[in-house]
């Protein structure tokens, strides 16, 4: 294992090396770096050109450019990293630095949306395979495949942005637009869980039925001019995910783990009014965190305690419920601040962003910084969500059906046991081995695979940094943005080599 | 399986024991392995109707605004070329109308005029005619490549297989739009073919590793053996027995990779890096006219179509080619077939002859 890691280690800082020196040829033989200065008409051209040349050494030929680049690189191993400077004489490190914070801002939420959605489709799709689902999906994922995201970018901002803040000025919703919305959510749940004619007919009428109620209830109470959740909508999500947590994760048939679950779901609700009214107005990101984290380690504690023969189980759903609920309340802190935001001069009413990464001069407090940052991630998330969607969802469906025809499942079957235990415990937990080597290679390439999307939306992050330096051929930034994805592709390679070994007893590393 | 198997079974006549064929047997018997092939891929519906679709995409851009290229120029049968302005009808608005009544036709400027006058027919076939161009280089090129390289290291393993692996690791390191964009900075305004033939040798690498795997697996079979055996050279080993076996995974990467392409090359010239102006391609034409949305969306809608439709029809051949392709494809008879089946046997049993 040692060695085998050693090796890979090893043969990966050769090849990097090699691509480095590869990279830093094909950028700074690409053009002539002086070529805009030349053609422009400063009174001082020649020395600004001279010192321009000297800043970033282009006297030396770019083959021995490269070993000076080496070099100041090479001083990360004694923690003295020198990426260079750019070609406005800015220390490329600090740029780097800025860089990846925002990306990661980007690409961090969007990518973990993605892999939910996408297991979760690829699931049910493989479950119900041939269906009417199975094929609206397929065609689908087939679809966003094909997509050149920069176009869907301006789609987004078109309907998105621009269409949806207009509609926020007047929020109207027509009856053929309810009507509409409610049919298409019923027949979307009516395909998603399936089953006989006449349970398909009775998941059709509910599930249009109350997404009709729902969309006049907003409309009635003015929902989207002063959106809230309120005590009740806290209680049925609360009671709602209870149960549904519990009936995926250990089954409804361990009174143990619901009562646990319920019993998490009821302390939350009792949380709701001192939370909003008292720890809300003074809230700040490390307290945010830690209420998380507590939340969770308080509904796995009371899950623990209702546990019964199997604690453990059972304090696992009770978490899962209180971060559920946690984050029904953090919503609601926010959606009680939307007014604030949405009528602040900054706004003036158009709160979906097209462009940046924040409001410049906004002010407000942590809850108005955070809608504020979540009105600038929501176009390019849908973006990055519908590109990195549809491999998954295929990879997710293909493995899941290459497991469901294996005989252990149909050993399972035959031994009685619930559809749920085949499914989520023999079923998935096999399925999700060869699904985590493709998610440790999404995340390698998520850094340096969002170029295009920064360039549409207008983010300063990794792909600025590079299409920035390979515009003005300069050499700097783009090996800095170069290093970073190519060491993150090489370590998570290696991760999902190990993540399969670790989790397929039948692979050995040697 | 075997309930499914006899229920589609024609029940013996004789009274014997019955036929021990299964479905995926029955359905192959007698053919080989072409005919296998283009059976299951033409039972495909959507590679099927991508097929015809494409073709009409590719015939509809090659035919209308003629071929101009290397100094060659063969007029097509649209009236405009991609560069002409014409004077502005009616603000440019698409004159395309497949509505029954006045005005039905395609009209003088099917799908628009820009601010100046250019027709957006004109230049989006011209544009579908770079893109579709550069996507055949790039899949030409990176698959010639992908398969010299991987049957070389794949065939003759040792120390050229580590060092060409080790460079193909090395090309892989860098994702394929940065190093399609530093190419592309570099030849761009050479014009699409040239731009197509540089993207091409940095397009390999996937393909490389597949046939090296292939080879690898293939060259220890019995069938190889025996033609060593015989006296067969390692070239004709390797080009009539291992690459045949071989061409599945080949095609069906070849045509993914394709559709990749097109996304890159439209992508790269969205950037700014693919094909320069006064050239055009369908990413140019995107970005040229992004900001104009609001006011004359149809300049920005019909590149974007072309490029979907391209991308998805050959997204749709390659899974008919990997279902075509793949000998564990099972073709499962629909609920309704196997009724019907059902109903035949319990008849036939009822009433025997």
């Amino acid at each position: 294992m040692a060695s085998f890691v050693t090796r890979r280690l090893i043969a990966a800082f050769f090849v990097l090396l090699a691509a480095t020196f590869l990279m830093y040829m094909l950028v700074a033989l690409s053009g002539d770096p002086l070529e805009e200065l030349r053609q422009g008409n400063a009174p001082n051209k020649q020395q600004l050109m001279d010192s321009l040349s000297m800043r970033l050494n282009l006297d030396v030929p770019p083959f021995l450019r490269y070993f000076l680049w080496l070099g100041g690189v090479g001083q990360c191993f004694v923690g003295q990293c020198d990426f260079g400077v750019n070609v406005q004489g800015l220390p490329v490190l600090t740029l780097l630095e800025q860089a990846m914070g925002s990306t990661l801002q980007l690409v961090t939420g969007a990518q973990i949306i993605a892999i939910v959605v996408g297991l979760i489709v690829g699931i049910t799709t493989a479950l119900r395979q041939y269906s009417g689902y199975d094929y609206s999906i397929t065609f689908a994922s087939f679809l966003f495949f094909s997509l050149p995201i920069f176009w869907v970018a301006v789609l987004l901002k078109q309907y998105i942005a621009i269409g949806f803040n207009n509609w926020l000025a007047d929020p109207l919703i027509g009856v053929p637009v309810v009507i509409g919305i409610s049919i298409v959510s019923g027949l979307l749940w009516m395909s998603f869980l399936g089953g006989a004619a006449k349970r398909r007919l009775v998941t059709l009428g509910v599930a249009t039925a109350s997404t009709a109620a729902m969309l006049v209830y907003f409309e009635l109470t003015n929902w989207f001019t002063t959106p809230n959740v309120g005590i009740v909508g806290v209680a049925v999500t609360a009671i709602a995910a209870a149960l549904g947590v519990t009936a995926i994760s250990v089954g409804l048939a361990n009174k143990h783990a619901v009562r646990g679950a319920l019993v998490t779901a009821v302390v939350g609700i009792a949380l709701y009014y001192p939370m909003t009214y008292f720890v809300f107005p003074g809230m700040n990101l490390p307290l945010f965190l830690a209420l998380a984290v507590g939340a969770i380690i308080g509904g796995g504690v009371i899950g623990y305690f209702f546990g019964g023969r199997d604690r453990w189980q059972s304090a696992r759903t009770s978490a899962i419920v209180a971060f559920i609920i946690g984050a029904v309340i953090a919503l609601e802190g926010f959606l009680m601040y939307w007014n604030a935001y949405f009528n602040s001069t900054r706004i003036n009413g158009r709160p979906i962003a097209t462009i940046g990464s924040a409001t410049p001069n906004l002010g407000g407090n942590f809850w108005i910084q955070g809608i504020d940052t979540f009105t600038h991630l929501l176009l390019p998330t849908i973006a990055i969500i519908l590109i990195s969607f549809a491999s998954l969802t295929r990879y997710t469906r293909a493995s899941m059906l290459e497991v469901m025809n294996q005989d252990y499942i149909r050993t399972a079957r035959s031994k009685g046991l619930t559809q749920r235990t085949v499914v989520v415990r023999h079923a998935l937990r096999n399925a999700l081995i060869p699904i985590s080597t493709v998610i440790a290679l999404d995340i390698g390439a998520l850094i340096g695979g969002a170029v295009i999307t920064e360039t549409v939306f207008g983010w300063s992050g990794m792909g600025q940094l590079f299409l920035e330096g390979l515009r003005h051929i300069d050499p700097n930034p783009v090996m800095a943005f170069f290093v970073v994805t190519g060491l993150l592709a090489v370590v998570f390679n290696l991760v999902a080599d190990l993540l399969y070994a670790s989790l397929d007893p039948r692979i050995r590393v040697s | 399986m075997s309930e499914l198997n006899s229920a589609l079974q024609v029940p013996p006549s004789d009274g014997g024991s019955a036929d021990e064929t299964t479905i995926e047997q029955r359905q192959t018997v007698g053919l080989s392995q072409g005919q296998i092939v283009r059976k299951r891929f033409f039972h495909h519906k959507g590679a099927v109707i991508s097929i015809i679709v494409l073709a009409f995409v590719i015939v509809l851009a090659y035919s209308s605004v003629g071929l101009h290229m290397f100094g060659i120029s063969i007029p097509g049968w649209w009236q405009w070329h991609w560069n002409a302005t014409p004077p502005l009808i009616n603000r440019g608005v698409p004159t395309l109308n497949l509505i029954p009544g006045p005005g039905f036709g395609i009209g003088p400027h099917p799908f628009g005029q820009d601010q100046i006058g250019k027709d957006i027919f004109a230049l989006v076939m011209r544009g579908a005619q770079q893109s579709i161009m550069i996507m055949v280089l790039v899949g030409a090129v990176g698959t010639g490549l992908g398969v010299l390289i991987g049957s070389l290291a794949g065939f003759y393993r040792g120390i050229g297989d580590a060092l060409l692996m080790r460079f193909t690791d090395v090309i892989i390191t860098i994702p394929f739009l940065v190093i399609g964009a530093v190419v592309g900075r570099a030849v761009g305004g050479f014009g699409a073919p040239v731009l197509g033939l540089f993207l091409g040798l940095f397009a390999w690498t996937g393909l490389a590793r597949l046939v090296r795997g292939e080879f690898l697996s293939l060259r220890e079979r019995e069938f190889v053996d025996a033609a060593r055996v015989s006296g067969a050279s390692d070239k004709r080993i390797i080009f009539k027995h291992i690459l045949p076996n071989s061409v599945g995974v080949i095609i069906v990467s070849a045509t993914l990779l394709m559709a990749g392409a097109i996304l890159a090359e439209t992508a790269l010239s969205f950037l700014g890096f693919g094909v320069q102006s006064p050239d055009t391609s369908l990413g140019v034409i995107v970005s040229e006219n992004q900001a104009a949305f609001a006011t004359r969306p149809w300049l920005f809608w019909w590149p974007g179509v072309f490029i979907i439709v391209i991308a998805l029809t050959v997204n749709f051949i390659g899974d008919g080619l990997r279902d075509a392709f793949d000998p564990r494809q099972k073709k499962m008879p629909s609920p309704k077939a196997l009724a019907k089946a059902l109903a035949r046997r319990a008849h036939a049993t009822r009433t025997p002859k």
